[in-house]
């Protein structure tokens, strides 16, 4: 059997602000190369705190994290930081992009940061994912000047550059319209079934769970399916 | 970790913010500014005022004082051991025999200094306390003298020669240069008759061929130069009278040890410019001192310039810092990041502050400047050391990573989550 994309192993995470709570619960499951999962649950149960844990960001738990089979647990900063960059892609819930850079170097960064391509491919990569979310019209522009769903596809095709193994989604689609909320459920499907990836996305859109192969329901700090 | 993007994210950071970037990078530049003129002008100066007692005075003066010597003949007959026990000297206060303060041998002396390798000249000297006779009153005076040639090669007799030349002290016999102030009590100009009297009682007329200028007006009042002949008939001494012999080296700093070697191998005193002229060594020091204190002090001013534009980024752009450790930048990498804003705020500060602490040096170099004890001098002086230049560099260098440095530490240890879970 292959072994998970991304595996969660009795996960506790507490929180000691201002008072002591637990908000994971031994939460434990595994993620399959081509398997495109959603968290569902009610708000505040905890599911940006698990997707925190699992970007590797953050490393304040119990239980085990094993990414592509490796455990996590005892990387260094540096090394959780490589992992991130090479492996994960992020969507976070709010979009974050840098207002000091157009929408086409947002996109580039990651794979600059890897830098594993020419400059020159990479902006061709960047070009491509842009197309794919069909904002490659806006790709000079700096972020402050698009709209927020535009913006939240813009930092969909930036999880994409370098072909991570996994994408998180914190309510990715959270900002857009019907369209193209579609247009990125699309998306995400056919990067799971033709390239393989894994992906787990955090919604509270019921129709958009359904479709998926997988939902994972969680409800106070625990995995109930 | 590739550079350039970093460089790039960097620079998008510096622009986000120009204006107090630009702020905080002019305080470097006006730091280093002050500090390389400050520098250049302190050195210039104490060059200048070294130079006036390094190359105006001898760097050793042999010369032979009259007093007593240490062992008496008595001594034998007296002391401590047994056999001298029972004897005791009363003998008190004992004359010297009559003797002139002359060095003796001193054509031989001169001769083997001169062929020492150490030593780049040597001027012989004979000191005359003289009598000027101004009407009936008698002005006390010392008349040095000297073979002008080499006390102008050595010493720069000429540039204290403000009237008349120097060089006629030679051609001119019976001649004699007067010190300004000398002249102007005694009414006289260059090619008037001066008469003196000598210790011994003669009177002799002299022609005055010059006025000089040291600067010091007590000074200008006693002194006046003759050539040496002249001062040893003055004397009634022969030809070989001579009291003082002026070294210098080319070394000036050899001159305590080869002082104390003369001493001994020529029976003389020797002095060394180190020894009499303690005083310039004292005040070229605070001067470099001070210099480097109120520079560094600048310096670091500029430095909290930094860190303080620098803290402030950090806390408005901790989106920023979280998105790129999200995207895979590590805490080393968000680090060397603010480290290099740092250091180009500082850098190109520090750049232009060289170039306009150049540009101020030169400046100062052509304020008109007018000291009293040096006619050759019109300009303030100004070192043009690449050293401080050096100096500057390096501690802009410094002193912008450390303020770099700190606030880059904080940005590196941001978490993240809070960030992004914050927003
Ligand atoms: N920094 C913190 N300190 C203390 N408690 C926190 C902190 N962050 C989150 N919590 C608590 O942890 C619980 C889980 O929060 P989390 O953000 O994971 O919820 P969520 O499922 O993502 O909700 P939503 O759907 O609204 O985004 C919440 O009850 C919240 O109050
Ligand atoms: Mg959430």
């Amino acid at each position: 059997m292959n072994t998970p994309a991304i595996e969660a192993r009795q996960l506790i995470k507490y929180f000691a602000d201002p008072v002591r709570v637990q908000v994971l619960h031994s939460v434990s499951f595994a993620l399959g190369r081509g398997e495109f999962a959603a968290v569902v649950g009610k708000s505040g149960c905890g599911k940006s705190t698990l997707l925190y844990i699992l970007s590797t960001m953050d490393t304040a738990y119990e239980g085990e994290l094993l990414i592509d089979g490796e455990p996590m647990r005892g990387k260094k900063e540096a090394a959780l930081a490589r992992v991130r960059n090479e492996q994960i892609g992020f969507v976070f819930q709010f979009h974050y992009l840098l207002n000091e850079f157009s929408v086409l170097r947002n996109v580039m960064l990651p794979a600059e940061k890897l830098g594993k391509l020419p400059g020159q491919e990479i902006e061709h990569r960047a070009y491509e994912k842009l197309k794919i979310l069909g904002i490659e019209s806006e790709a000079l522009k700096k972020p402050n000047q698009l709209s927020g769903g535009q913006k939240q596809r813009v930092a969909i095709a930036r999880a994409l550059i370098n072909d991570p193994l996994i994408i998180l989604g914190d309510e990715p689609t959270g900002n857009l319209d019907q369209k193209n909320g579609e247009i990125v459920f699309d998306i995400f499907k056919e990067l799971a079934e033709t390239y393989h990836q894994a992906l787990l996305i955090v919604t509270h859109d019921n129709d958009f769970a359904a479709k998926t192969h997988r939902i994972i329901e969680m409800e106070d700090g625990r995995i109930i399916q | 970790m590739k550079l350039p993007l970093l460089y790039d994210v960097a620079l998008s950071l510096l622009l986000a913010r120009g204006r107090q970037s630009l702020v905080a990078a002019i305080g470097v530049t006006f730091s280093i500014t002050m500090f390389i003129a400050l520098l250049s002008f302190m050195a210039g100066l104490n060059q200048l005022l070294d130079g006036l007692v390094v190359n105006r005075t001898p760097h050793i003066r042999l010369y032979n004082e009259v007093q007593p010597a240490p062992q008496q003949p008595i001594d034998r007959y007296s002391g401590l051991d047994a056999v001298h026990a029972r004897q005791h000297n009363f003998i008190r206060s004992i004359k010297p025999s009559d003797e002139l303060p002359r060095i003796r041998n001193v054509g031989a002396i001169i001769a083997a200094l001169r062929r020492d390798p150490r030593v780049r000249g040597v001027a012989p000297k004979t000191q005359a306390q003289v009598f000027y006779n101004v009407g009936t009153i008698n002005l006390t005076g010392t008349i040095s003298g000297i073979e002008v040639e080499q006390e102008d090669r050595l010493f720069a007799f000429g540039d204290y020669v403000t009237t008349g030349d120097p060089l006629s002290l030679k051609t001119v016999a019976n001649s004699i240069i007067l010190g300004k102030a000398a002249a102007d009590i005694m009414l006289v100009g260059v090619g008037d008759i001066v008469q003196i009297t000598t210790v011994k009682g003669s009177h002799v007329q002299l022609k005055v061929v010059g006025l000089f200028e040291s600067g010091l007006l007590e000074i200008d009042k006693v002194q006046s130069y003759t050539s040496l002949s002249t001062a040893q008939k003055l004397l009634g001494e022969a030809n070989n009278y001579v009291t003082d012999v002026q070294v210098k080296l080319h070394d000036f700093s050899l001159a305590p040890p080869l002082a104390k070697e003369y001493a001994q191998r020529y029976e003389v005193q020797a002095l060394d410019i180190q020894t009499a002229n303690s005083q310039f060594e004292t005040g070229t020091f605070i001067r470099t001192l001070i210099s480097y204190t109120v520079g560094i002090t600048l310096l670091i001013v500029a430095g909290f310039g930094i860190y303080n534009i620098l803290n402030m980024m950090i806390y408005e752009k901790m989106d920023t810092i979280a998105i790129l450790k999200a995207i895979g930048f590590s805490g080393a990498d968000v680090q060397r990041l603010f480290v290099v804003v740092a250091l180009a705020i500082g850098l190109s500060g520090g750049a232009a502050g060289l170039l306009c602490g150049l540009g101020l040096s030169v400046l100062i170099s052509y304020v008109p400047f007018h000291p009293a004890s040096l006619p050759t001098v019109h300009f303030y002086p100004v070192s043009f050391n690449p050293v401080f230049y050096g100096i500057g560099a390096v501690f802009s260098f410094i002193t912008t990573y450390l303020a770099g440095y700190f606030p880059a530490r904080k940005a590196s240890q941001v978490d993240p989550v809070d960030i992004i879970r914050g927003k």
